[in-house]
C-alpha cells in the first residue's frame, strides 16, 4: 500500500533519514520503533508531505506521491496525527471533527450557506465522537480538554479525514497506563477498516498491536519483521530493544 | 447582536440625515458618510486580519487603488458610478491577488514587512503619476453619479448610498463567517499546520480571503474619493494602514462590528479633540488640540490593557471570542 524507496532527507550536514526503504501492506498495523533522534518523526513528515525528501520515491497505492502536496495526499487517503498535540483549540470537539469531514466533502469556497445547516458534517462526526470516546465532550472547547482527551481528539482528527492509511506519531505520548489502554482499544477498533503506521515508544502497545515492526536507528531501517522476529533479533536488541525490554 | 438592538441601530442610521438637517447640523451628515466609509475599510481589514489571522500592514494600498482607479475613471469621462466603482473594486482585487500571491508565502513578521513594503511601493508609484496630479493629488469636478433620479452631490443621498454599502458588507461578512469558507479561514487562523494536514489547501483559502478584503477596501476607496471629491497619495501612506489597524484593534479583532465600532470611536475622538476646545484640558496641556494622536494613543492603550477583545467584545454579553 505504501512503498518507500531509498528515501533520503538531510538537515544541513545531518542525514535524518538515510535511504530508507519500507513497505506498509494493506490491512496491517505496522509499527515503527527506534531510539529518540532515530528519524521517526522525520519519516512521518516525509510520508505525510510536511517535508520533501532530497532523494528517493514514495508510492501510495502504486501512485508516486513524492511531489504531492500534503493536502493532496490527505485527499488521496493518507492522514496523520502529531506527536505534539495539534488541534483547533478555539473550536469545540465536534467542530474539530466536522472541519475534517468538510475538507473531504465538496468545495469550501462557499460563502453564503451556514455550515450549521449542513447536517451531514455533524452526523458523520457524531459516530467518530463515539469512536474516540468523547461523546460527552462534543460541545466543549478543544482547549479545555484534559491531556488524554486532547490526544484522543488528535487521533480523531486524522480518522475524520477517512484515510486508508493512518500515520500515528506517538499517539500515547505523555499518557498514563489507563489512557494508553484507551488508545490501544481505539486502534483495535479501527484496524479493520484502515491500515496503520504506528510510531510509538510504548513497547507493550507496539507488541500487542503490530503485525510487523520496523526498527529505525540513526536514520536507517536495521530490521523489519513480525514481532517475535524483532524481539529475537540480536542487532535490534543491541541497538535499541535491549534496554527497553530489560526495564 | 440582539434583534432589538439591530432594529434600533438601523432606525437611527436611517433617520440620522433627517434629524441632523432638522437640528441644523448638516455637517454631520457628511461626517457620518466619511465615518461609514472608514467603517467599510476597517471591516475589510478585519476580514483579513481578524477572521483570517493575516496581519497585513499594507491595507491602504487597496483603499488607495480603489480611490485612484475610481478617480481616474471620473477624470477620463466615466461619470457613472456603475462603471467607476466596479472598476475600482476589480482593480483593488487584482492588486490584492498579486500582492497576496507573493506575500502569503511568508509568515509572521516577514508578512507584516512585505505587505508594508508593497504598500509603500504603491504610494511612491501614485506620487510619481504626474498625469494624475502626482503628489498634489487629483481634484474631481463632481462625485460619481448613480443615476436613478438620485443626485449623489446631495449629502443625504450620498449618506444613504454609503449606508447601503456598509449594510451589504456587514451582511456578507456575517454570512461568510458562518459558511464553509469562514470556517476554513478560522481553522487556518487557529492552526494552519493542522488545517493543511486534514486536507485544506490553506494557501488558496488565505489568498481568497486576502483578495476579498482587498476588493472591499477598493470599494471604500472609491467611495472615499467621491465623498471628498479629491484624492491624493496620502490615502496609500503607511500611516493609513496603521489607522485602519488601530480601528480594528479598538473595535474588536475578528468581531463582526469591530471595524464599525473602531472607525466610529477613532474618528469621533479625533473630531472632538480637534474641534471642541476643552478649557480644563488646555490649562493642563496648552497645545493638546494639535496632538489628537495622543488622545487616541491613550484610548488604544486602555483598550489593549482592559478589553483585549476590543469594544465589540466589551459590549457583547459574553466576552469570549468564538471562531
Amino acid at each position: 500500500m505504501l512503498v518507500l524507496e531509498r528515501v533520503l532527507r538531510r538537515f544541513g550536514g545531518l542525514v535524518a533519514t538515510d535511504e530508507v526503504s519500507l513497505e506498509v501492506r494493506a490491512g496491517e498495523v505496522h509499527a515503527l520503533i527506534g531510539p529518540n533522534g532515530a528519524g521517526k518523526t522525520t519519516l512521518v513528515n516525509l510520508i505525510s508531505g510536511g517535508l520533501a525528501p532530497d532523494a528517493g520515491t514514495i508510492r501510495f497505492d502504486g501512485r508516486d506521491v513524492t511531489r504531492l502536496t500534503q493536502h493532496a495526499r490527505v485527499l488521496a487517503g493518507l492522514a496523520r496525527s502529531y506527536q505534539v498535540t495539534s488541534i483547533f483549540r478555539g473550536f469545540t470537539v465536534q467542530e474539530n471533527l466536522a472541519l475534517a469531514v468538510q475538507a473531504r466533502t465538496g468545495t469550501s469556497f462557499s460563502f453564503w450557506r451556514p455550515v450549521a445547516r449542513e447536517r451531514a458534517l455533524f452526523d458523520e462526526s457524531g459516530s467518530l465522537l463515539a469512536d474516540i470516546g468523547l461523546e460527552h465532550k462534543a460541545h466543549a472547547l478543544a482547549a479545555t480538554l484534559a491531556h488524554g482527551e486532547q490526544r484522543a481528539l488528535e487521533v480523531g482528527l486524522a480518522l475524520a479525514t477517512n484515510p486508508r492509511l493512518l500515520l500515528l506519531d506517538e499517539p500515547m505520548a505523555g499518557m498514563g497506563p489507563e489512557e494508553s489502554q484507551q488508545v490501544v482499544a481505539l486502534i483495535e477498533r479501527v484496524r479493520a477498516r484502515v491500515t496503520v503506521l504506528l510510531v510509538e515508544h510504548d513497547m507493550d502497545a507496539v507488541f500487542r498491536l503490530a503485525n510487523r515492526i520496523s526498527v529505525l536507528v540513526g536514520g536507517r531501517i536495521i530490521a523489519t519483521g513480525a514481532p517475535q522476529e524483532i524481539r529475537a533479533n540480536a542487532e535490534v536488541r543491541r541497538a535499541y530493544l535491549g534496554d527497553e525490554l530489560a526495564a | 447582536m440582539r434583534p432589538v438592538a439591530l432594529v434600533t441601530l438601523a432606525l437611527v442610521a436611517l433617520a440620522f440625515p433627517w434629524a441632523a438637517e432638522a437640528l441644523g447640523q448638516s455637517f454631520y451628515v457628511s461626517f457620518a458618510s466619511r465615518l461609514m466609509i472608514y467603517a467599510i475599510a476597517a471591516t475589510s481589514l478585519n476580514l483579513v486580519l481578524g477572521y483570517g489571522g493575516m496581519i497585513s500592514f499594507g491595507h491602504a494600498a487597496f483603499v488607495g487603488t480603489g480611490a485612484y482607479v475610481a478617480s481616474i475613471a471620473l477624470v477620463e469621462g466615466l461619470a457613472s458610478a456603475w462603471m467607476a466603482w466596479p472598476l475600482a473594486v476589480i482593480a483593488a482585487a487584482l492588486a490584492a491577488w498579486a500582492i497576496g500571491a507573493m506575500s502569503l508565502r511568508t509568515r509572521g513578521v516577514y508578512f507584516i514587512m512585505i505587505t508594508l513594503a508593497f504598500a509603500q511601493m504603491a504610494y511612491y508609484l501614485v506620487n510619481s503619476m504626474k498625469a494624475y496630479g502626482g503628489d498634489e493629488g487629483l481634484t474631481l469636478a463632481h462625485r460619481a453619479q448613480i443615476g436613478l433620479g438620485l443626485d449623489t452631490a446631495s449629502e443625504p443621498v450620498f449618506y444613504y448610498v454609503v449606508l447601503a454599502f456598509l449594510a451589504l458588507v456587514l451582511i456578507l461578512l456575517h454570512r461568510l463567517s458562518g459558511a464553509r469558507f469562514g470556517r476554513v479561514i478560522a481553522a487556518i487562523r487557529d492552526n494552519e499546520t493542522r488545517a493543511e494536514a486534514i486536507g485544506f489547501p490553506t494557501f488558496r483559502y488565505k489568498l481568497a480571503c486576502f483578495v476579498i478584503g482587498g476588493a472591499v477596501a477598493g470599494l471604500a476607496g472609491a467611495l472615499l474619493a467621491s465623498h471628498g471629491r479629491y484624492v491624493n497619495p496620502g490615502v496609500l501612506h503607511w500611516t493609513q494602514s496603521g489607522t485602519l489597524m488601530i480601528m480594528v484593534i479598538l473595535g474588536g479583532v475578528g468581531r463582526l462590528w469591530g471595524g464599525v465600532i473602531g472607525a466610529f470611536v477613532l474618528l469621533t475622538l479625533e473630531h472632538v479633540v480637534a474641534d471642541y476646545p476643552m478649557p480644563w484640558l488646555s490649562a493642563l496641556a496648552p497645545n493638546y488640540q494639535q496632538h489628537s494622536a495622543l488622545a487616541v494613543g491613550i484610548v488604544l492603550l486602555a483598550i489593549v490593557l482592559f478589553a483585549p477583545h476590543g469594544l465589540a467584545g466589551l459590549l457583547a454579553r459574553k466576552g469570549h471570542a468564538r471562531p
